[in-house]
């Protein structure tokens, strides 16, 4: 197979588009759960939450003000085809460079400080970039803008292999439970089980990614996802918190083997502002 | 100032301990005029500074504050994206503004024990306006200039001139919390 030469200012440029639109629209899939969830909310409260969040997204797709006032911290997933060879600038300051200008020419919030001085790094740089070899000749190329508030609510556990899925279960409807009002709800909870310490956290990330109320693939993944859906939609925490029956928009699940002696399980909660894109160079 | 019009409580500052006895947990509230916008860095800031005797950079008695960091305002416009932020964050923070004629708050999320009872001590009020709303809030906000630590940037003290900002009752100076109600009522056995 012959070498493929990808010069990085592509990556620079998808990412600085990507970056305005995805905190301007929100996915289709995302929208169209918010108007789902409308037929089964019984709480007026809910309602009418719901009724803004989606009267929000028609205002953002204006153009004008982002759907959130957190336009987020850059996490960007790219899948580099191994028959790719880079050209131009170094391909994390090509990215970075993307973030900058999206940020700025957007109008986007930078977010990102110094862990103890506070002090804003002014551009939303350093991304996080999580980098994956695949087969071919083609880049893919994820950008996430993830809010502060969902992120603050996500934990990572190694429970013991005793636990076994009710322990999981427990843990990840317990999670939501505990989150409450502050992430934002209706939210969308990420799960990933198995693996390692990161790698559960790193895969309760990437089910973030998939289409919200598209079951896994895998029929006992997705039957966990139900069962986890269910129960958190009947702790009333509701839209917002004020109490219904929509808490969440969707469970999504990843999972993998894991040691014999563990069994990792993370919860990446997700606000309503789900906001993500893909594109393939 | 509180009123009643058309069934829809109308909010202003200066907040009395009268219009604060009114506010009923589940009450959906509309503000206008002036308010104050602090999240995590002003308020530690303006805690600092009180903690040494310094003068708030706004007088405190009777004010509303949002706890927001709106995204950067475009030409033309008054402001930039601006629901609420998490509320918890200024937890520590809340009672010693609330002992100072804070009346009250706008955020999102649970307060701790500790604000809530300086809330009832006090007679504050703490309200939620939509989590990720905020662009639909923006539309609420005409007037926005930074008045103290602009160095912040987004977490900047800034006086907002609003009309008709939504907002809902969560804490109320009776001690009812509309997150524990809402959760009670809702709740489904499993």
């Amino acid at each position: 197979m012959a070498i493929r030469e990808i010069d990085t200012s592509l990556l620079r440029d998808a990412i600085a588009s990507m970056a305005v639109e995805i905190n301007h629209t929100l996915p289709a899939d995302v929208e169209r759960a918010l108007i789902d969830a409308k037929s089964r909310e019984v709480s007026p409260q809910g309602l009418q939450v719901l009724d803004e969040l989606i009267e929000n997204a028609g205002i953002a797709k204006e153009g004008v003000f982002p759907l959130c006032q957190d336009t987020g911290f850059a996490v960007v997933f790219l899948e580099v085809g191994q028959d790719v060879h880079f050209v131009g600038a170094n391909l994390k300051e090509a990215i970075e460079e993307g973030i900058r200008k999206g940020y700025k020419e957007g109008y986007l919030r930078k977010s990102i400080c110094h862990p103890f001085t506070r002090k804003n790094t002014s551009d939303n740089t350093p991304a996080v970039i999580h980098t994956e070899i695949v087969p071919g000749d083609k880049v893919k190329l994820t950008l996430v803008a993830k809010g502060g508030g969902s992120e603050n609510m996500s934990r990572v556990t190694m429970l013991a292999p005793s636990d076994g899925w009710e322990g999981v279960k427990r843990f990840v409807v317990k999670r939501a439970e505990e989150a409450g009002s502050n992430p934002c709800p209706p939210i969308i909870v990420g799960v990933g089980i198995g693996g390692t310490f990161e790698k559960a956290a790193l895969l309760a990330k990437k089910s973030l990614l998939r289409n919200v109320g598209e079951p896994s693939a895998d029929p006992e993944v997705a039957r966990m996802e139900q069962e986890l859906f269910e129960a958190i939609n009947a702790l009333g925490v509701g839209p917002q918190g004020l109490g219904g029956r929509i808490t969440a928009l969707g469970v999504l699940v990843e999972m993998m083997p894991c040691h014999i002696a563990s069994l990792p399980v993370a919860v990446n909660i997700q606000c309503h502002s789900a906001r993500h894109k893909s594109v393939v160079i | 100032m509180l009123k009643q019009e058309d069934g829809k409580w109308l909010l202003s500052a200066p907040v009395a301990d009268e219009d604060v006895m009114q506010l009923k947990a589940g009450e959906r509230v509309f503000i206008s005029g002036k308010i104050y916008t602090g999240r995590d860095a002003a308020h530690k800031r303006l805690i600092e500074a009180l903690n040494r005797g310094e003068a708030s950079p706004f007088d405190l008695q009777g004010q509303i504050i949002y706890y927001v960091g709106p995204s950067p305002t475009k030409p033309g416009q008054a402001i930039g994206a601006c629901g609420p932020t998490t509320s918890y964050r200024m937890d520590a923070y809340a009672p010693l503004l609330i002992e100072k004629g804070l009346k009250v708050m706008i955020g999102k999320g649970m307060r701790a024990q500790t604000v809530k009872d300086a809330m009832t001590k006090h007679k504050a009020a703490y309200l939620a306006a939509t989590g990720g709303a905020g662009a639909l809030l923006a539309k609420a906000v005409k007037e926005a200039r930074v008045i103290a630590y602009d160095d912040l940037g987004p977490e900047a003290i800034r006086e907002l001139v609003v009309e008709n900002l939504p907002a809902i009752v969560i804490n109320d100076v009776f001690g009812a919390d509309l997150y524990e109600m809402g959760v009670k009522a809702y709740r489904l056995a499993v």
